[in-house]
């Protein structure tokens, strides 16, 4: 138990896959025009992420190592085809929204990743856990990305307005170089935060210059830089 | 005699030129073009000379002292670029709009890039096209004597008629600062002369962009057409202050050819092709990208290095 807890936390905070990881950066930057579509997306990919990890881990024995690759996607594809055809019967305004990235979910290397580095080593249950945590980071990225887009460049956040008429809204955000803008300025806050959270547990109090064997992955070599600007 | 032999080390000979004296001969130059556009369009005008300035100066000193710099204000780059974004301003901009202008050029261009020196593209003009793209409509509304009208590029690319005179003394609505060709030609003179800028990079800049015009238009090589194609708009503005920024622009002599030949063709297909009237900011900025291929290809290669050619 205590390890699926880990696995949570692992895709939430730790190994968060937008703001660590850095994967899937196509739908991040693509579809996060709007807080309510960051959800959905994340949402989606979080489904079938946890599917694809179930399944995958189950055949993990019987899927030879030299086919894994398109093993993998195949699994994939059908789980994506699965959520995209109940995406268009239930939720159409999000599916017509999302368009088509949700097919492109399939190429998210996330999902492939996780099937490759967790749930083809790994049970049943903590595959389950791991593509939970992973999809809830995923998800909790894209919200962030799509608050801050759509709060900025159309002064709303879900749809509903919230910086009054006065405000003229930077339309930039909610074009392509806004998702830049905002992806950049949350992982340097998102580090920003890492760092000061390790130097006050006192991680970087034994700082052997040996970035490669360093735990700390929040800290990114800032350490020796402050101390050779000391 | 003894004092004659001092020891230090290198470098050893210094020149008088510093960083504040080149800003400060590159905002003198800049004040006739910056008096006129204030003659002209009133109050408006100064307010927002002052805001840009005043913002891109405090939010430089204000990210210097949150990251614990030390505040390099004082070589006058701040006021150069707070001058440059006023200038390329519409006199209809109102003062928040500088502010937000300033921050991006002066915190996203320039300070998170490492400052002075390290930004990879003029951060006047990226505020400017931030700016742009945020308030398009505020952006492109001209007024001239209280009247909205449309800019002498736009009449004639409408096919219109318009006045060469007043586009060369700036009887004509635009931003604040690219209006007045003769006030801008001051300024370039007088930069040229005393040796602050490279006269290569306008040059081929300006010559480029009217043998493309000369072809591409659709005018031929009438004289009054590109007469007004290079008065118009913000080309000499761009040619002799933007293009010429030191950070943003070669520093081999043949590179400062070949960037000014990318910055001229850039503008000509933006005028003649792009569904806009004026394209000079963009064509700076794209070509401030090209810079580091162009001096990777122009660097001279030391004696006995390299091979044949």
């Amino acid at each position: 138990m205590k390890k699926c807890f880990e696995r949570l936390f692992n895709g939430l905070i730790k190994e968060n896959p937008t703001f660590v990881l850095m994967l899937g950066m196509c739908p991040t930057l693509a579809v996060t025009t709007s807080a309510i579509n960051g959800v959905g997306m994340g949402l989606t990919t979080t489904a079938v992420l946890i599917l694809s990890n179930i399944i995958i881990s189950m055949l993990r024995k019987v899927i030879p190592d030299g086919v894994r690759i398109p093993a993998f996607i195949v699994v994939i594809a059908s789980f994506v085809t699965i959520t995209e055809l109940l995406l268009e019967a239930y939720i159409p305004s999000l599916y017509e929204s999302l368009g088509l990235y949700i097919p492109l979910i399939v190429v998210n290397c996330i999902i492939l990743g996780r099937a490759e580095s967790f749930a083809s080593k790994n049970n049943v249950i903590h595959s389950a856990f791991d593509g939970l945590g992973m999809g809830l980071g995923f998800t909790f990225g894209l919200t962030c990305i799509g608050i801050v887009r759509e709060l900025i460049g159309n002064g709303s956040v879900f749809d509903i307005a919230v910086l009054g008429e006065s405000y003229e809204p930077l339309t930039i955000f909610i074009l392509a170089p806004g998702a830049f803008l905002v992806l950049a300025f949350l992982v340097a806050l998102m580090n920003a935060i890492k760092l000061k959270k390790g130097r006050d547990t006192g991680i970087t109090g034994d700082c052997d210059k040996l970035c490669r064997n360093c735990p700390n992955t929040g800290c990114a070599g800032k350490r020796i830089d402050t101390e050779a600007v000391r | 005699m003894s004092e004659s032999y001092n020891v230090s080390a290198s470098p050893h000979v210094r020149s008088a030129v510093s960083t504040s004296k080149i800003m400060f001969f590159v905002t003198v130059s800049l004040l006739p073009a910056c008096g006129y556009g204030i003659y002209q369009f009133g109050f408006n005008a100064a307010l927002l000379v002052a805001v840009c300035i005043a913002s891109c100066v405090i939010f430089e000193l204000l990210f210097e002292l949150i990251i614990k710099k030390r505040p390099t204000i004082s070589d006058l780059s701040a006021v150069v670029t707070g001058l440059l974004l006023a200038l390329n301003l519409p006199c209809d901009a109102t003062w928040w709009m500088g502010i937000i202008g300033s921050a991006f050029a002066i915190i996203v261009v320039k300070m998170l890039f490492g400052g002075l020196g390290q930004n990879f593209m003029n951060p006047a003009l990226a505020g400017r096209c931030f700016l742009m793209i945020c308030f398009t409509a505020r952006m492109t509304s001209f007024s001239f004597d209280g009247v909205t009208c449309a800019t002498p590029l736009y009449t004639i690319r409408e096919g219109g008629y318009v006045q060469l005179t007043d586009m060369f003394l700036g009887r004509i609505p635009g931003t604040i600062g690219e209006v007045s060709t003769l006030a801008l030609l001051i300024g370039a003179a007088f930069l040229i002369i005393t040796g602050v800028i490279d006269f290569r990079i306008p040059c081929a800049y300006l010559v480029s962009f009217v043998i493309f015009m000369g072809l591409f238009a659709g005018h031929g090589w009438d004289i009054t057409y590109l007469a007004a194609q290079l008065c118009g708009g913000g080309l000499m503005l761009g040619a002799f202050f933007m293009a010429t920024d030191y950070v943003t622009s070669p520093i081999t002599r043949t590179g400062r050819i070949i960037f000014g030949i990318c910055c001229g063709l850039l503008t000509g297909l933006f005028r003649v092709f792009s569904s806009s009237a004026e394209g000079v900011s963009y064509a700076i900025i794209i070509s401030n990208l090209l810079v580091p291929l162009i001096e990777r290809m122009t660097l001279p290669k030391c004696f006995g290095k390299g091979g044949e050619i």
